[in-house]
């Protein structure tokens, strides 16, 4: 097809008004997509970005995608990760939800204006006031969901409880050689050391930090986990390690996860002193949300009864809500426990401070 | 042509780029608890960076040694001799490049500690309560045998092509004027084989100075837990990037070294015909020792960890997750079009600097290649800092392009250097003569290069394509939502410590990353040798 066709002979020349057909189908296309009746049938969206790595959440999501209908959109990583993103991402930011795991990145997210303010009685009935950020005039920017605590591990052969009962014990001479942790770097430990520095101030920690170094049984590697075996396997005698995890190992039904538990011995530490320090997870409303009633919907769901029960049952933390019932046989066997009374602004605050000493005593 | 590639080159070197922009960013509100950059990088100068910096280089140093003894060894029998096995080690010794070095060191650790099957069973057999001369394998040392094992092939897989593709005339020379075969190898092969072996050694160096997650496994700190702590820790994205650039300095220097070094010598053998080497038939003690060498190679750098795989999926039981359909999907996805464009941009940027012979262009390249030394997570907060800059950050939760042009830039190397080792081994005579005959640039590329350099093109594609499948921080960083990868799967996992539930899909990207690989190194040992 030799001819050339020009706009204006398209008019009279090759049957109807092509071009203008094209247009008059895009016009009708174009009305019938923006039509309310197309919009109320899109099924509405949250956009969460979570810190949390754990599978038993998967149950969690579910259930509330099949209340509510509303479909959930997850990225997860670690906090840094989540934060870095976030904050590079600006005002376009698609994040409806941000959960993390750890109170001084919790702490930071606020810092870093990340969180929204939002007023929500439901939330603020339930949550206890010290679980979270303070109350301003706009509403609260995060809110705990679960807390987990840092505890003593020992192996019952080796080691008298009356001799790692406390944080402070651990980093006595009678413990020399006996010592495993994780690295010091990690978030769970830059806490408990932040927490330590409000409680006690910049040089005794240090004096403690360099106790612990001294009473190490091998470099601090692995997991905390790994350190709940090392105790067992007789590697060292004594460890601190996450709840949850002691916990899960407690629970299981395996033979050789039940041969390693009767091996040990576990402490509340600070029972009788400042308390067990505890860590805190959970989240708020994203500042540029672009869901944000579908926000507060599943942060309400998050502090509802059947969710709390999951972070109980499923990933072995505590439930932030009072008044739900804890149906796990685990920590019903670990009981009650004081617990530490430490900020969360604190553990933030100081993790910088915390890093620094660990550095200086060389807790690698 | 060359504003094509002046194109590729800018684009591929934005993020790195894109690393100076924190220095340009004012610190937000919260400074006032943070020391700022200068501080930051004073404190850990003075505690620990010195450590850091001795350990990487003793890490560096131990897996050089293990890769080159592992890899040159393995290439040289398999490429030279005719003995028991050979045709299945020859394609078989690269399998342990589907592995991932995070999960090699859990098998590792978990083969050979305390609890672990050896001892345990080293222990019965000796009947004694502890193996006092047992070194624990969570240590410098274990890293380094890990590593070694993880990381030969790429030193196996580039030696053996430079000594596949090495003329026989060569070693026929050396035989007339009385060379035995180990002076000939030392004399002769091993130098011509150099930048070959530079560049496969390269490659695996510096993966380990970007690994993050394995080294912290065996507790070792190198010089990216000082990367990660100034970041992390100390909250500091300057720092950070200031340590990542001083990283990536180092690794341009050792570059320019070897480049200077080599820059009078030629690598191209002259001479009108090539004729391949015949492999030399070994019979009896020697045979069985070549084949001793590559087993056990092949059994402790693959065999061992699959088993070991295998046995903790056999206690777990095999429980599939419903979302693992889409987690190889998307990982088998983004790995095949990430090789492909990877090769693609590999082969222009190597052309436009052997055509233009620019020198600039060369050291272009140079640079773009050492994007391979930063960890994957530094290199995202670049990416990140330019999408920040230009707020189109939102893209990444969008669309996965995001991810594969990180990737690009991450693995431009692997391609990189395969490709310009094929290159290099082609003489700018050959080119000369096709010109003289009439022939275009283009078409001395298709008709005279490409089947020269197949097996080079085979090789980059390969290396990029597992690279990915492997590939976590970025990853992590950067993904669209609801876009899990395998890698990222079993992150959560480890990151859960379900460490025996991590298994499977471990396995399936071991799996995953072992079919090409097989079938790319079958293809490579069928080509017609020239």
């Amino acid at each position: 097809m030799s001819s050339k066709i020009s706009p204006k002979s398209a008019v009279t020349h090759r049957g109807a008004n092509r071009p203008l057909r094209g247009l008059r189908r895009l016009l009708v296309f174009a009305a019938v997509a923006c039509s309310p009746l197309v919009w109320a049938a899109k099924p509405a969206e949250l956009n969460l970005y979570s810190a949390r790595h754990y599978q038993t959440d998967e149950a969690l999501y579910n259930d509330f995608t099949k209340s509510t209908g509303i479909k959930i959109n997850r990225i997860e990583a670690s906090d840094n990760a989540l934060i870095e993103r976030l904050k590079s991402e600006g005002a376009k930011s698609p994040a409806d939800v941000i959960l993390l795991v750890d109170a001084a990145r919790l702490w930071r997210a606020e810092t870093d204006g990340l969180f929204q303010p939002i007023k929500s009685e439901y939330l603020d009935a339930r949550i206890p006031a010290n679980l979270r950020s303070q109350v301003l005039p706009e509403g609260v920017k995060w809110f705990g969901f679960s807390t987990r605590a840092r505890v003593i591990v020992y192996n019952k052969a080796r080691i008298q409880a009356s001799d790692v009962d406390t944080y402070e014990k651990l980093a006595e001479p009678q413990n020399k050689g006996q010592v495993c942790t994780r690295s010091g770097s990690h978030p769970y430990m830059l806490s408990l050391v932040g927490a330590m520095i409000d409680r006690v101030g910049v040089p005794a920690t240090e004096v403690w930090a360099r106790g612990m170094v001294a009473n190490m049984a091998r470099a601090p590697r692995g997991g905390d986990t790994d350190q709940i075996t090392a105790v067992a396997s007789g590697e060292c005698g004594v460890a601190l390690t996450n709840s949850y995890y002691f916990v899960r190992m407690l629970r299981s039904k395996k033979a050789e996860d039940q041969a390693l538990i009767a091996k040990l011995g576990f402490i509340w530490p600070n029972q009788q002193t400042s308390g067990t320090h505890i860590n805190i997870a959970g989240g708020g409303v994203a500042k540029n949300a672009p869901h944000p009633e579908a926000a507060k919907k599943f942060l309400e769901y998050l502090a509802s009864d059947a969710a709390q029960a999951y972070f109980a049952d499923g990933n072995n933390e505590w439930p932030v809500v009072t008044s739900v019932k804890v149906e796990n046989e685990g920590l019903a066997k670990l009981g009650d426990f004081k617990v530490e009374n430490v900020s969360v602004a604190a553990m933030g605050r100081n993790q910088v401070e915390a890093q620094k000493i660990l550095d200086r005593a060389r807790f690698k | 042509m060359h504003r094509v590639v002046a194109l590729i080159a800018l684009l591929l070197s934005l993020p790195l780029l894109g690393l100076f922009i924190p220095f340009f960013q004012t610190q937000d509100g919260s400074a006032a608890v943070d020391l700022g950059a200068q501080g930051t990088l004073l404190h850990l100068w003075k505690f620990v960076l010195g450590d850091y910096l001795v350990s990487t280089f003793v890490l560096l140093t131990g897996v050089g040694v293990g890769i080159f003894i592992l890899g040159v060894g393995n290439a040289w029998l398999v490429a030279n001799y005719q003995f028991p096995g050979k045709r299945i080690f020859e394609w078989a010794l690269i399998l342990p490049l589907a592995i991932p070095t995070y999960v090699m060191a859990y098998l590792f650790v978990d083969v050979l500690q305390f609890s672990g099957p050896l001892q345990t069973l080293l222990r019965q057999v000796l009947g004694v309560e502890t193996l006092w001369f047992f070194p624990d394998p969570r240590s410098l040392g274990g890293a380094m045998w890990s590593f070694s094992f993880c990381l030969y092939p790429y030193v196996y897989l580039i030696a053996r092509t430079a000594f596949l593709d090495r003329s026989a005339r060569l070693s026929e020379a050396a035989e007339t004027l009385g060379y035995s075969g180990m002076q000939a190898f030392y004399r002769l092969v091993l130098p011509m084989a150099r930048p070959a072996i530079f560049a496969g050694m390269a490659l695996a160096l510096m993966e380990v100075l970007a690994d993050y997650g394995a080294v912290s496994y065996f507790g070792v700190e190198t010089f990216a837990t000082g990367i990660f702590k100034a970041w992390l820790s100390f909250s500091d994205r300057l720092a950070a990037v200031q340590l990542s650039l001083g990283l990536l300095v180092f690794v341009g220097f050792i570059f320019y070294i070897e480049q200077s070094n080599r820059a009078r010598l030629r690598y191209a053998s002259s001479g009108v015909i090539q004729r391949a080497v015949l492999p030399k038939t070994l019979l009896g003690r020697r045979a069985f020792w070549a084949f001793a060498c590559c087993g056990l190679t092949l059994l402790c750098a693959f065999i061992v960890p699959a088993l070991a795989l295998l046995k903790l999926l056999w206690q777990q039981g095999l429980s599939i997750d419903v979302r693992y359909a889409k987690w190889l999907t998307n990982s088998f996805w983004l790995a095949c079009v990430t090789a492909l464009i990877s090769v693609a941009c590999a082969v222009a940027l190597a052309y436009a600097a052997r055509l233009t012979k620019s020198r600039t262009l060369v050291w272009v390249n140079r640079l773009l290649g050492l994007g391979y030394a930063l960890p994957g997570a530094v290199l995202s907060v670049g990416i990140l800092s330019l999408l920040g800059l230009v707020e189109a950050a939102w893209i990444m939760s969008a669309t996965s392009l995001v991810l594969i042009y990180a990737y690009l830039i991450r693995f431009l190397s692997s391609s990189l250097q395969s490709v310009e080792t094929g290159l290099s081994r082609i003489t700018p005579s050959m080119d000369g003569t096709a010109a003289l005959l009439g022939a275009t640039p283009f078409q001395t590329m298709r008709d005279i290069h490409f089947p020269l350099l197949k097996r080079s093109l085979l090789t980059a594609g390969l290396f990029v394509f597992v690279d990915v499948m492997k590939e976590l921080p970025a990853t992590l960083l950067l993904r669209p939502f609801n876009f899990d990868t395998l890698a990222v799967a079993t992150y959560q996992l480890a990151a859960d410590e379900r460490l025996a539930e991590l298994a499977l899909p471990s396995l399936t990207i071991v799996l995953a990353g072992l079919v090409p690989v097989i079938v790319l190194s079958r293809a490579m040992s069928a080509s017609k040798r020239y």
